[in-house]
C-alpha cells in the first residue's frame, strides 16, 4: 500500500496511507464541527484536501487565478529575529521588491502596543520615510498583549495569581482596570501612526490573554474607527477560541468568552474591523491532515458569510503550519493552498 | 514563510498587481475577487492577467505605477502612489498627508 509523506503538528515527518490521511482529514474536520458548531466540508472538498496531501511535490501552490492578497504580522521584526542586519526601511524594501509582498507592515521589535507608546515619536518618522519610498499599502502592527498590564510587567494584580486562589471578583476588577489602560495605549499608538500616514493598523494575536483582551481591542477599534472613519483595521486573532479569563464581558450583548471564529468575526466587524484574521492553533500531537482540515473547516465558516475580508493567520503553529521555528515549506504551502482554495480566503 | 506564501498563494505585489488589489481591500473593504475585477477593469485587462508579472510589468511601465527593477526616472514610492490613487479613484492616506505637507492644493491654485 502506498504511503505518503506528511508531518505531525510538531513538524516531524511521518508516512501515512491514503486511508489514514482521509481518516485524519475527517477527524480534524469533525473536531471543528463539534466544537465550533459549524458546517462540515463537502465530499468534494475532502477529496480536494486528500489530493493536496497525496501530492509528491515539495512545494504546492494555488491554481492560477486563485491568488490572494498577503498581509503580514510583525513584518519588519522578522529580519531582526533572524539577526539579519538591515534597518526597518530596508526590511520593507526587501518585502516589497524581493518577496513579492502585496502589503507591508512596520513594527517595533517589542511587538506590543504598550512598549510602542513611549517611543511612538521615533516610530512615526520611520513610517513617514517608509511611505515615501514604498508602494504597497503599509500597515503599522502591534499586539494588544493585555498581560503587560498586570504584575510584574504592569501595575495591576495578576489574575493568574488571583484566580487559583478563588479571588474571582478581585481578578475581574484587575482585568477591568487593565482594559482601561490598554484601550488608551492602543488608541494612542493607532492614532499617531494613522496621523503619520499609515494605510492601516494591525491588531495581532488579539485575545491571547482571553476575553478581557478581546474586549479591550474591540473598544480600541471602535474608538479609532469613530475618529478616523476611513482607517483600515486588521484584527488577527490568537486562537480559534476566546478564553473566558474574565468570563463576564459582553460586547453588543454577546458574551466574548467561548467565541469561535465565526462569532469572533461578526463581533469584530461590528466594532469596525476591516479585515479579520482567523486563527486556528496547531495540535502538535495530531497530523497535518488533521490540523489543516480543522483549520479549513473553521475558515469556511467565516468566508461563507457575506462579511468583511478574511485573511487567515498561517504561520508558526497556526493555520495548519507546524509549531517549529523553521516551518517546512512542504507543510506551509499545503496549508496555504488548502486554506485559499477550500477555505476561500481573501488573503493570508 | 513570507517567501513560501508568496510563491504558493500570493498575487505578487508590485511584480504584478498585488499592491493594487490590496489597495482596494484597504481603502474600500472589497473582498479579493471583487478587488481583482475592479483593478482589472481599471487597467483594461482580464482578471487572469492581474497576477501575471509579464503583462503587469508593461502596464506598470506604461502607467508609471512603480516596478521592481530600479529604472532611472521611474516612479518608486510616493510618486507611484499619487498615480495609483488617481487610477483607482481612491484616497490614499499618505498621499493626502503629503499633499498637505507641501501645501499642494494651495500651490495648485496659485498656478492656475
Amino acid at each position: 500500500m502506498s504511503k505518503y509523506t506528511s508531518r505531525m503538528g510538531d513538524g516531524f515527518s511521518i508516512e501515512l496511507t491514503e486511508s489514514e490521511i482521509r481518516k485524519d482529514i475527517e477527524d480534524g474536520m469533525e473536531s471543528a464541527v463539534k466544537h465550533g458548531k459549524v458546517e462540515p466540508l463537502t465530499d468534494t472538498e475532502i477529496d480536494h484536501l486528500l489530493e493536496i496531501f497525496k501530492s509528491p511535490d515539495k512545494v504546492v501552490g494555488v491554481e492560477r487565478g486563485k491568488e490572494v492578497i498577503l498581509t503580514y504580522d510583525s513584518g519588519t521584526t522578522k529580519f531582526k529575529r533572524v539577526n539579519v542586519s538591515v534597518s526597518k526601511i530596508q526590511s520593507l524594501q526587501i518585502y516589497e521588491r524581493i518577496l513579492g509582498a502585496d502589503t507591508l507592515e512596520l513594527a517595533h521589535i517589542d511587538y506590543s502596543f504598550k512598549p510602542v507608546k513611549p517611543i511612538v515619536v521615533f516610530e512615526q518618522p520611520i513610517l513617514e520615510q517608509a511611505l515615501l519610498m514604498t508602494i504597497p499599502p503599509l500597515f503599522y502592527g502591534a499586539m494588544p498583549n493585555l498581560g503587560l498590564y498586570s504584575q510584574p510587567d504592569g501595575p495591576f494584580p495578576n489574575p493568574g495569581d488571583l484566580l487559583p486562589k478563588g479571588e474571582i471578583k478581585e481578578a475581574r476588577a484587575s482585568y477591568d482596570r487593565q482594559i482601561e489602560l490598554a484601550v488608551k495605549d492602543m488608541v494612542y499608538v493607532g492614532s499617531h501612526m494613522y496621523e503619520a500616514g499609515a494605510d492601516g493598523i494591525n491588531f495581532d494575536t488579539t485575545a491571547a490573554a482571553g476575553d478581557a483582551e478581546f474586549y479591550a481591542a474591540l473598544k480600541a477599534v471602535e474608538i479609532l474607527k469613530s475618529k478616523y472613519p476611513d482607517i483600515c483595521i486588521q484584527m488577527g486573532m490568537a486562537s480559534e477560541f476566546v478564553l473566558g479569563m474574565h468570563g463576564e464581558l459582553y460586547y453588543d450583548g454577546v458574551r466574548l468568552a467561548g467565541l469561535y471564529p465565526q462569532k469572533q468575526m461578526e463581533i469584530a466587524a461590528k466594532a469596525g474591523v476591516s479585515i479579520f484574521g482567523i486563527t486556528t492553533n496547531i495540535v502538535t500531537n495530531e497530523t497535518l491532515p488533521w490540523n489543516i482540515a480543522r483549520a479549513v473547516t473553521f475558515t469556511k465558516s467565516c468566508t461563507e458569510s457575506d462579511s468583511i475580508p478574511v485573511h487567515a493567520c498561517v504561520g508558526m503553529g497556526v493555520g495548519g503550519v507546524p509549531l517549529t521555528l523553521a516551518p517546512p515549506v512542504d507543510a506551509l504551502t499545503r496549508a496555504s493552498k488548502a486554506l485559499v482554495e477550500i477555505g476561500r480566503l481573501d488573503g493570508l | 514563510m513570507a517567501a513560501a506564501h508568496g510563491i504558493a498563494s500570493g498575487i505578487g505585489g508590485i511584480r504584478s498587481a498585488g499592491d493594487l488589489v490590496g489597495r482596494m481591500q484597504v481603502s474600500r473593504g472589497m473582498k479579493t475577487e471583487a478587488a481583482k475585477k475592479y483593478v482589472a477593469d481599471k487597467l483594461k485587462i482580464s482578471v487572469a492577467d492581474i497576477a501575471d508579472p509579464v503583462v503587469m510589468s508593461e502596464i506598470r511601465e506604461d502607467l508609471d505605477l512603480g516596478r521592481v527593477n530600479a529604472v532611472p526616472g521611474a516612479a518608486k514610492g510616493i510618486d507611484a502612489k499619487f498615480r495609483i490613487a488617481d487610477l483607482l479613484d481612491i484616497e490614499i492616506n499618505c498621499v493626502n498627508k503629503f499633499k498637505k505637507r507641501i501645501q499642494f492644493e494651495k500651490r495648485s491654485k496659485s498656478n492656475e
